[in-house]
């Protein structure tokens, strides 16, 4: 005879040592949860990513705490501030450094555009010099809009076909 | 007048007088600027507090003016600004103060950087803000605020991106703040021509409806 099961959590004996899943779902799961921020602090949104990484809004909820200062070590490049011409060509550069996947939220009005830089001397917008996923308004955007971003990001990752790109690449 | 300009005057003959509403001015002939400076400095004006210059037109003459502010530090903290016209407007030379204040070191080279000044017995005369092989000097009066059209600084990415340097789109700019104004959103800083504005009605046509969300 048998009997039902009465388990309430999940039980491998149930399906064994095995989990189904897609390969996208894993992957983009993992990268969601483990998007390492390059923070290219630039101008005064800097002081506000600061803010976010630290405890009153704790970026780590969403698992970007880990600010890494090695482009080789991070995944998402926020570009928090005012991106002159002459700092243009090394933000382009640490992108180029990153190791794929990699991702760039441009933070704030100088980021996204230039702002209120109408000027000589500001590259009118990084988008210009990276490919932009996730574009912060504000000046300074708040903590929350930050996060914000970074949420929206991750659902974008979540739509990704990852193991497609991994197996053509 | 005030007590330092009759003893510098008495001291330098050829220094004049210098319209100022706030601080003791005086302007100098260009070749004894350092001398006067130095004289300041030895007798308690021992702080160069700022170095700029002043682009009076094109066309003018002269065309280029620098000021030097200097203060007394140690007692009573009083200013004396000291202005020298440059002889050529075309290759404005001016000598340079290093020798009297290190600190001036900087102050000329953005000096340099922005009007094109150049410094005589500067020891690293190199522009300070942009970069280097930038072929404009910002700050004269003939270089648009937008700017000019000029590759970025590095080759290899401007192959990479195709990006460069481009006029800012102005677009009625530029953006001023308007003082005195009350109400916060009209305070922000924005353009005072706005009839490129799609929010504002243009001549000849239907204004734009408020769509109700």
């Amino acid at each position: 005879m048998v009997s039902s099961n009465t388990e309430l959590g999940y039980n491998t004996k149930v399906e064994g040592e095995v989990m189904v899943s897609r390969a996208d779902a894993v992957i983009n799961w993992i990268r969601n949860n483990s998007m390492w921020p390059m923070p290219m602090g630039l101008a005064c949104c800097a002081i506000e990513l600061m803010a976010t990484a630290s405890s009153r809004f704790d970026i780590a909820r969403f698992g970007a705490e880990v600010m890494r200062f090695s482009p080789r070590q991070s995944d998402c490049m926020i570009v928090a501030g005012t991106v002159t011409y002459k700092m243009a060509p090394h933000v382009r550069r640490i992108y180029d450094q990153m190791a794929a996947p990699k991702w760039v939220i441009a933070m704030g009005a100088c980021a996204s555009s230039g702002g209120m830089y109408r000027s000589y001397a500001t590259l009118q917008g990084v988008d210009r010099i990276v490919p932009v996923d996730v574009y912060v308004s504000g000046c300074p955007p708040r903590p929350e809009a930050l996060l914000d971003a970074l949420m929206k990001l991750q659902a974008k990752v979540k739509r990704e076909p990852s193991s497609k790109r991994l197996l053509s690449a | 007048m005030s007590e330092v300009l009759t003893a510098l005057k008495a001291k330098f003959p050829q220094a004049t007088d210098r319209p100022s509403s706030d601080h003791p001015a005086v302007n100098v002939p260009i070749g004894e600027l350092v001398a006067v400076l130095g004289h300041l400095r030895d007798t308690g004006y021992d702080l160069l507090m700022d170095m700029t210059a002043i682009d009076w037109a094109e066309g003018a003459s002269p065309r280029f003016t620098v000021v030097y502010h200097v203060m007394r530090s140690t007692k009573g903290g009083d200013y004396v600004r000291v202005a020298a016209n440059c002889a050529s407007a075309t290759d404005p030379v001016v000598p340079s103060v290093v020798s009297l204040w290190p600190g001036a070191d900087w102050h000329e080279r953005e000096c340099y950087d922005m009007f094109g000044i150049k410094f005589e017995g500067h020891p690293d005369l190199r522009r300070i803000l942009m970069w280097d092989g930038y072929p404009y000097f910002p700050l004269r009066k003939e270089f648009p605020l937008a700017g000019i059209e000029t590759p970025l600084p590095d080759a290899e990415i401007t192959a990479e991106t195709g990006a460069k340097v481009i006029a800012a789109p102005m677009q009625g700019g530029p953006f001023v703040a308007s003082p005195g104004e009350v109400n916060l959103t009209d305070a922000e800083p924005r353009a005072k021509d706005e009839s490129w504005s799609d929010r504002r009605p243009q001549p000849g046509q239907e204004p734009l409806k408020q769509v109700k969300e």
